[in-house]
């Protein structure tokens, strides 16, 4: 994975600390090495212990800091815990993204066939699990007049996509939430974004679209420079959605290359 | 008066009886409720919090010969400087109990079972070696954990539970415990005077022109049940004083403010730090065993936010620090009367002159 942000020129994040959730695979996992290729003290918070150590020694091994929490959102007790771990072994966040979520089983279901428990599992990891974890954190940076917070969405969360209704309502009450705590926290110092990545190449994409072809998605070590160069930036305002397309892997490159 | 037993149904809306030791006699007390902090402020004062978050430092486990064990983590040894660079401590100096849990009082709990320095503790995914047994009490001891960094902040999130108190009806989970701006765990028991502070509260406080720093102070145990340690608290405890804070209080002074420090750990910092260095505040850590007492004249801090406590606590006592003893007298007798709840999910005071007769700021003599 290419952690180079010479477009943004180098390290400007050193000495900040960045927490990501679902930090142990595909964007967070992407993003966790962007953030410290950028200079972060990087948390990584995922379910599962094996694949976020491989994420978390994948960054030391590039000459980055990281660290491990192990936490499922879903569990009320677990902000706390995650907030509490991640000063411990960092010191204060300054920087939130709330990138873990769940489909819910796949292959997806008609809303017809969707299990009342499985649109509650989506809305208690996806909405419920970051509302708790951006309160926990959110508080420290207000404190300290100064943080930021962005939340991973989906275009699912504004086009009608059959079967993908439980994780589409969970990120559409995500990117809401997110409006009216950027209206909350002007003036504090702390900015919220919303990110709608499209649609990556990663294990969550394969599980939804089996028999999608690779060459069409974008790759997440793309689109995590992308978000990297959002945060590097201010002009674009808190509260905002940012779709971001980098595309496939060669118009990405083309890309590159006109700019 | 009575400990309160369980969680107000809105933390940020609890009563609050406010001393006024600057105002005339008679006029010195109110009773309110929390909502009216913004109000009993003036543009120019500042407030400060201890940001520091509680943490699980409640731990159950067995000796090697299988006999029941509770640590009660209570100070942090080799300090805090992971924003330096530094890993978080491994060591930690902690109470120990023998059999039972917080549904029974500290005081008429089994005594732990005699550990030799260097015997073995097990707190489930956690072990732990005892090290240094204190003169004070040999159930004072150093922990000493096996692992470090990220696996021992697992297994101390994973193991432990904030302390408990027994005379709540419910034990507390983590979430309960933190403060709304809770950011570094370095508090051992939940610095609970901050708790009914909302931020619907500190954000009409900053509307109103009153400013708010924060400090980091690891509070320790309020109480452990041996009447030895508990003689000799707090023991000494460390705190970190932020560059912008050290400015806010110059600033604050300098205009004629009020210092408001919401509990008694604040004022132990901003006072100890004065103390070191001849009545400034400097930024940067330290540790300080100042005691509050009644005969305390504070040189920073003008009036405290405090929990409810009844007159025979040594919280109480040492508002003495900042109001005359026939005005706590009275004060003590209204909470008395009025039903007032104590103890960490308990009510209120503010002591603070001027707070009721604004022409009063600055209280004259306390004593």
């Amino acid at each position: 994975m290419d952690h180079e942000n010479a477009a943004i020129g180098g390290r400007f994040l050193q000495g900040q600390n960045a927490l990501v959730t679902g930090g142990s695979q595909g964007l967070g996992r992407a993003l966790g090495g962007a953030l410290a290729a950028a200079g972060a003290r990087v948390v990584l918070v995922a379910r599962h212990f094996d694949p976020l150590a491989a994420a978390v020694a994948e960054i030391r091994a590039g000459g980055g800091q990281a660290h491990a929490v192990v936490a499922d959102l879903a569990d009320k007790d677990a902000a706390a815990a995650i907030a509490g771990q991640a000063a411990a072994l960092v010191g204060p966040i300054d920087l939130l993204i709330n990138n873990a979520s769940t489909l819910g089983p796949v292959p997806l279901r008609l809303l017809l066939d969707t299990d009342c428990e499985d649109l509650e599992r989506a809305l208690a990891v996806n909405l419920v699990g970051a509302f708790r974890l951006t309160k926990a954190l959110a508080g420290p940076m207000v404190l300290r007049g100064a943080g930021t917070i962005v939340n991973v969405s989906s275009d699912a969360a504004t086009e009608a996509y059959e079967r993908w209704g439980a994780y589409a309502a969970s990120k559409a009450a995500l990117e809401q939430l997110g409006r009216v705590w950027a209206a909350e926290l002007a003036g504090t110092g702390v900015r919220l974004f919303t990110v709608d990545p499209g649609e990556m190449d990663t294990k969550m994409h394969a599980d939804a679209i089996p028999d999608a072809d690779r060459a069409e998605l974008s790759d997440p070590g793309r689109v995590a420079e992308r978000i990297v160069e959002l945060l590097a930036g201010s002009d674009t305002a808190s509260g905002a959605r940012v779709a971001i397309r980098v595309g496939p892997a060669q118009a990405s490159a083309a890309q590159a290359v006109t700019r | 008066m009575r400990p309160a037993h369980g969680y107000p149904d809105r933390r940020d809306d609890v009563r609050l009886l406010v001393i006024d030791p600057a105002a005339p006699e008679g006029a010195g007390l109110r009773e309110t409720r929390t909502p009216a902090l913004p109000v009993l402020l003036a543009p120019g004062d500042l407030l400060v919090v201890n940001d520091a978050a509680t943490l699980p430092a409640s731990l159950r486990g067995t000796d090697e010969a299988g006999r029941p064990v509770e640590a009660r983590l209570l100070a942090a040894r080799g300090g805090w400087r992971v924003e330096a660079g530094s890993p978080p401590p491994t060591r930690f100096v902690a109470v120990l109990f023998g059999a039972g849990d917080w549904h029974t009082r500290t005081e008429d709990r089994p005594p732990p079972p005699e550990l030799a320095e260097g015997a073995r503790l097990r707190f489930g995914a956690l072990a732990a070696t005892v090290g240094r047994q204190a003169t004070l009490s040999p159930r004072l001891v150093e922990l000493r954990f096996d692992d470090d960094g990220d696996a021992l902040w697992a297994a101390l999130y994973k193991e432990g539970r904030p302390v408990q108190y027994a005379h709540l009806a419910h034990d507390l989970p983590l979430w309960a415990v933190q403060t709304v701006y809770a950011t570094r765990p370095w508090a051992f028991e939940m610095p609970s005077a901050g708790r009914p502070l909302s931020w619907e509260i500190l954000l009409a406080l900053r509307r109103r022109g009153v400013r708010w720093a924060s400090l980091t102070h690891a509070a320790g145990l309020s109480a452990t049940g041996d009447p030895a340690i508990d003689a000799a608290l707090p023991l000494p405890e460390a705190f970190e004083i932020p560059p912008a804070t050290a400015r806010a209080v110059a600033e604050t002074r300098a205009h004629d403010g009020r210092v408001v420090a919401v509990g008694t750990t604040v004022v132990r910092a901003l006072e100890g730090a004065a103390q070191q260095h001849g009545g400034a505040i400097r930024a940067g850590r330290g540790e300080t065993d100042l005691r509050i007492t009644p005969a305390f004249r504070p040189r920073v801090v003008d009036g405290i936010l405090s929990g409810a406590h009844a007159a025979h606590e040594s919280h109480f006592q040492l508002l003495a620090a900042f109001a005359g003893s026939d005005l706590l007298a009275a004060a003590a007798a209204h909470a008395e009367r009025a039903g007032f709840l104590t103890h960490e999910l308990g009510d209120s005071m503010l002591v603070l002159p001027g707070a009721l007769a604004p022409a009063h700021r600055k209280a004259t003599s306390v004593g």
